[in-house]
């Protein structure tokens, strides 16, 4: 039971790290990060269906076509048109491309789920009188392997470093010589990967869907704001918290309002600790 | 010129229904009810500027309350005055925390507000009848005069919609309406002259809460069937792309966006599918260029070619 | 004057138009949660429509059908139902979501306008309305059947129930609830969940903690299929028992292996041991490509209901067809397109043969064929 939350908890981590860093870097609050995952998986299905391609080849067509789409042509075509008028006219559009990229793939593909293939086996695991899925433990452990390289970049190498330069200030960081834009750019390719990965990872289980992004995006939110949306930390921390919660609460208190937790934590942490679990104090900008 | 313009859209939609059958006026009716709650959601996204992702669960709230009190015999004068005040008061406890902390976090609680209430709707059964919904709402009598019948319904939704405006109208008018106003131009300035921003968005969030709960009580007789899945978050985004679309913070933007949002489908009809496609696309690329909407495109046409319209005038 | 005679020209030739065809505007999910079931049901209805055409119509009058969405969403629906009824119809054939049926069946019954429905909630024909009808079980008919196969076939003394959150599962899990406590078997767990659910893993623990003799899975398809890989996941051993949807074709295709073992009551399926079945399952899919579910067979039968009650009573009389319909049963040697014989009650509902089955190797099998309610 743990270890199904923390599997859960483990794909709203990935989604909300990548938010988290849109948000830090470039000020984008990308209202369709669940549409985001549940993009990839459909890429990938198009290239198997209409390409003829392997399972494998499929998945690398779909990395790369996320990485295009949902990172620099996003950046591109949407964020940097808009963004000059303010957040909230970004808002809007990401909830509009939400909509577009929903009706995209339910008219262009299917209405009805389909069935997405498993890198992995889908069998189980007797351990110690427990029955463990391996694709639990795949999940958890591709989502940490994915969170720690991550880290590692952002904090180890030259590039990474930048860009947590930019995110902190963009001004200082252009006084210093780095390419300010290129760095964003970065974080939306970072984040396209990122989401295509757990889209990967989700689609098997959750069979592909174009509604699937709607509880996710929500739940990211959520996360990200739990756990402190100014840390990438945090965005880990309030992923897990949620998928861990929602399991338990789900199995041993009221499954009709299960939806009901990742907003009450919400409220509660608005009202108690506004920076999040894990975040820093904010100081509002008027 | 103004004047003219706004008796001329009057005389339409007074005269709009006659050469209508029942489907064309309920049509008219549904823009009518939208655009309550769009100019509620106008006055707290466009005048105070704030995300509001909460507005159909106000709708909601106030068409419950109809359909609840007008079931057991109470009459819908009733339902208006309860519902606005409710949706008032919750408007205001939910905002005050979420001020209190920064600009976007009214955003995420209206959010997490919206899914809540559709929990309560669809799981309390005990009151709201949850999934099965409440059926058989009935429509109001005023002074003798049924409004049964789709033409006579429309025009008591025209006439709560004339009603709201100009309730609207006053309120941006009046020292309120003109510190909504500071606000959003230049929230920094507003609080150096001494206007508590906090109090004044806090308003305009709840005042528009509550518009939005009047149209939910037209609502309700309106489709005279309502169940919680109305009420979910895919209404309020649609509100919200009403307020842009049409133009946020002018006063006129809401009667545009809303007549955009319920008539597009039947403009569009021949894409099928697509509607919400081009729908959206076009909503990308009209905040690309233009974030006021189209009375902001109108309005920009007008300023730079004045020789057209210094002529009208 | 000249606006006078083009008045009584266009009056004419309107009225000439109607003399063509026969108007049976299609209502239907096409879009959202509702569109895997409404796009099967529009299909096997046009496909009715199409047939029937081709052999010169009804009553000499050829059926035009316009199609509208209803997007799964009993508002527009509702919408959709009045444009509908503006155009003097015939007869109305959908939705097939109960939570839409319930709203417009209003707008019908105030116009007069029969409508053919596929939806299966118990309480739509409870209501009073002399112009519903349904061409498939209304859950106070399947759930019954369902009740006596637990107790009789199982011999089940406990059981769990899972339903999805909305006016068909709570229906559904409402009428079940009480057909067990009628035959004292004891529910001893009750999950809802929702309609587009993605993660069973906590109801499964629910499940397996309540250690019944038998679960019932009442959600729909996709969610069964989530539900049936969770289970297979978590290794739940205890007979999981459906009505139609969980052992319907799509359900099949999602879940894969998960799906076998899985038994239930099918009021509606296209591999019914019935030859006319068969024939019209080959027919649906040489036409439209794809295999058809129980609601191609909604559809289907729903169209040659109206034309057989039409061509009985010899005119177009809706008020009449209504009348004719209550208490008609149709024999398939009279009308083959019934496919099997159906006869329809005071309420509208339909009462016909149906079956036990189980999944066998991804496939539905037929175990045995129960017959009608009433004679």
């Amino acid at each position: 039971m743990l270890l199904a939350g923390l599997a859960t908890g483990g794909i709203y981590s990935l989604v909300a790290i990548g938010f988290v860093l849109l948000w830090q870097t470039s000020q984008t609050i990308n209202f369709a990060q669940g549409e985001f995952v549940m993009l990839p998986a459909f890429f990938v299905l198009a290239a198997m269906k209409f390409g003829g391609l392997s399972f494998a080849a499929a998945m690398g067509v779909g990395l790369a076509v996320s990485l295009l789409v949902l990172g620099l042509l996003f950046k591109r075509l949407v964020v940097d048109p808009v963004i000059r008028h303010g957040v909230l006219p970004l808002v809007i559009s990401t909830i509009a491309l939400a909509i577009l990229m929903k009706e995209g793939v339910k008219e262009f593909y299917a209405a009805d789920a389909q069935p997405f293939p498993a890198a992995w086996a889908t069998t189980n695991l007797q351990v110690g009188g427990a029955v463990v899925s391996v694709q639990n433990l795949v999940i958890i452990a591709v989502a940490v392997l994915a969170v720690v390289a991550l880290q590692y970049f952002l904090g180890a190498t030259r590039t990474g470093r930048r860009m947590q330069a930019t995110a902190q200030n963009p001004l200082l960081a252009r006084v210093l010589g780095i390419p300010v834009g290129r760095m964003v750019l970065y974080t939306f390719l970072i984040n396209a990967g990122l989401v295509a990965l757990a889209s990967f990872l989700v689609s098997p289980i959750y069979l592909a869907k174009f509604t699937n992004g709607e509880t996710l995006g929500l739940v990211a939110f959520v996360a990200a704001i739990v756990g402190g949306f100014n840390q990438v930390r945090g965005a880990i921390a309030g992923g897990l918290l949620l998928g861990v919660a929602d399991n338990f609460v789900a199995a041993y208190l009221s499954a009709q309002y299960r939806a009901a937790i990742p907003l009450l934590l919400l409220i509660a942490v608005i009202l108690w600790r506004p920076q999040g679990l894990l975040g820093r104090a904010e100081e509002r900008s008027v | 010129m103004k004047k003219a313009l706004a008796l001329a859209v009057l005389a339409l939609v007074v005269a709009a229904p006659f050469g209508l059958k029942p489907y064309g006026i309920y049509l008219l009716s549904l823009w009518a009810v939208m655009t309550i709650a769009a100019i509620g959601l106008n006055l707290t996204l466009g005048y105070a500027g704030q995300i509001s992702l909460a507005q159909a669960s106000f709708v909601g709230i106030g068409a419950y309350t109809a359909a609840l009190l007008t079931t057991q015999g109470w009459p819908l004068g009733a339902a208006f005055a309860l519902a606005a005040l409710l949706c008032f008061v919750i408007g205001w406890l939910l905002g005050y925390p979420a001020l209190r902390v920064a600009h976007h976090y009214l955003a995420f609680v209206t959010l997490a507000f919206a899914t809540l209430v559709y929990l309560i709707l669809r799981n309390e059964e005990w009151l709201t009848r949850g999934v099965y919904g409440i059926s058989g709402i009935p429509r109001p009598t005023l002074l003798g005069w049924s409004t049964k019948a789709p033409l006579d319904f429309y025009f008591f939704c025209l006439g709560v919609l004339v009603l709201a405006s100009a309730a609207a109208w006053w309120l941006l008018r009046s020292p309120w309406g003109r510190a909504f106003t500071a606000l959003r131009e230049n929230p920094i300035r507003a609080s150096s002259l001494g206007i508590d921003t906090r109090r004044y968005t806090l308003m305009a969030f709840a005042i528009g809460s509550a518009l939005g709960g009047i149209a939910g009580v037209l609502y309700a007789p309106l489709v005279q069937f309502i169940e919680p899945t109305a009420f979910t978050l895919g209404l309020s985004f649609n509100l919200l792309l009403m307020v842009i679309v049409g133009g946020a913070g002018r006063f006129a933007g809401p009667f545009l966006g809303a007549a955009v949002s319920v008539l597009l489908p039947e403009w569009l009809r021949f894409s099928e599918g697509l509607y919400l496609m081009i729908y959206a696309v076009f909503v990308i690329v009209l905040l690309a260029f233009c974030p006021s909407g189209l009375l902001g495109l109108a309005e920009r046409l007008r300023d730079s070619w004045p020789r057209f319209f210094k002529s009208a005038t | 004057m000249k606006m006078f005679l083009t008045a009584v020209l266009a009056l004419a030739a309107s009225g000439a138009a109607a003399q063509q065809t026969v108007n049976m505007p299609i209502v239907i999910e096409l879009s959202g949660a509702g569109a895997v079931s409404g796009t099967n049901f529009r299909d096997g209805a046009v496909l009715a429509i199409e047939e029937i055409n081709a052999k010169g119509g009804i009553l000499k009058r050829k059926i035009s059908a316009p199609q509208s969405d209803t997007q799964s969403n009993p508002g527009v629906s509702r919408a959709q139902v009045q444009k509908a009824i503006d155009s003097d119809p015939y007869v109305i054939l959908g939705p097939v979501f109960s939570g839409s049926v319930k709203v417009n069946m209003i707008l019908c019954q105030q116009a007069e306008v029969p409508q053919i429905t596929g939806a299966e909630a118990a309480d739509i024909t409870q209501a009073g309305n002399p112009y519903i009808f349904r061409t498939s079980f209304g859950q106070q008919m399947s759930m019954p059947k369902i009740a006596n196969y637990i107790r009789d076939g199982l011999k089940a003394r406990t059981v769990s129930v899972l339903w999805v959150n909305n006016d068909f599962g709570k229906g559904g899990r409402d009428t079940f609830v009480k057909e067990m406590a009628a035959r004292n078997i004891k529910v001893v767990s009750d999950v809802s969940t929702e309609s587009g659910q993605v993660d069973f893993a906590a109801d499964v623990v629910r499940l397996k903690g309540a250690n019944a003799d038998a679960i019932f899975v009442y959600t729909n398809e996709e969610e069964s299929a989530r539900f049936l890989r969770e289970a297979r996941k978590q290794g739940i051993s205890k007979p999981l028992i459906g009505e139609t949807t969980l052992l319907g074709q799509k359900v099949i295709e999602l879940a894969g292996a998960a799906a076998n073992g899985v038994k239930g009551h099918v009021g509606l399926t296209v591999d019914a041991p019935v030859a006319a079945v068969q024939a019209f399952r080959a027919k649906f899919q040489k036409r439209f490509n794809y295999l058809p579910d129980h609601n191609g067979i909604k559809g289907y039968t729903g169209v040659y209901a109206v034309k057989h009650a039409t061509e009985k009573i010899g005119k177009f009389d809706r008020r009449l067809l209504a009348k004719t319909l209550h208490g008609l049963t149709i024999k398939p040697e009279q009308e083959p397109g019934i496919l099997m014989e159906a006869t329809w009650d005071a309420n509208g509902d339909i009462d016909r043969i149906s079956f036990l089955a189980e999944v066998v190797d991804g496939k539905q099998k037929i175990v045995q064929t129960l017959p009608k309610l009433g004679k």
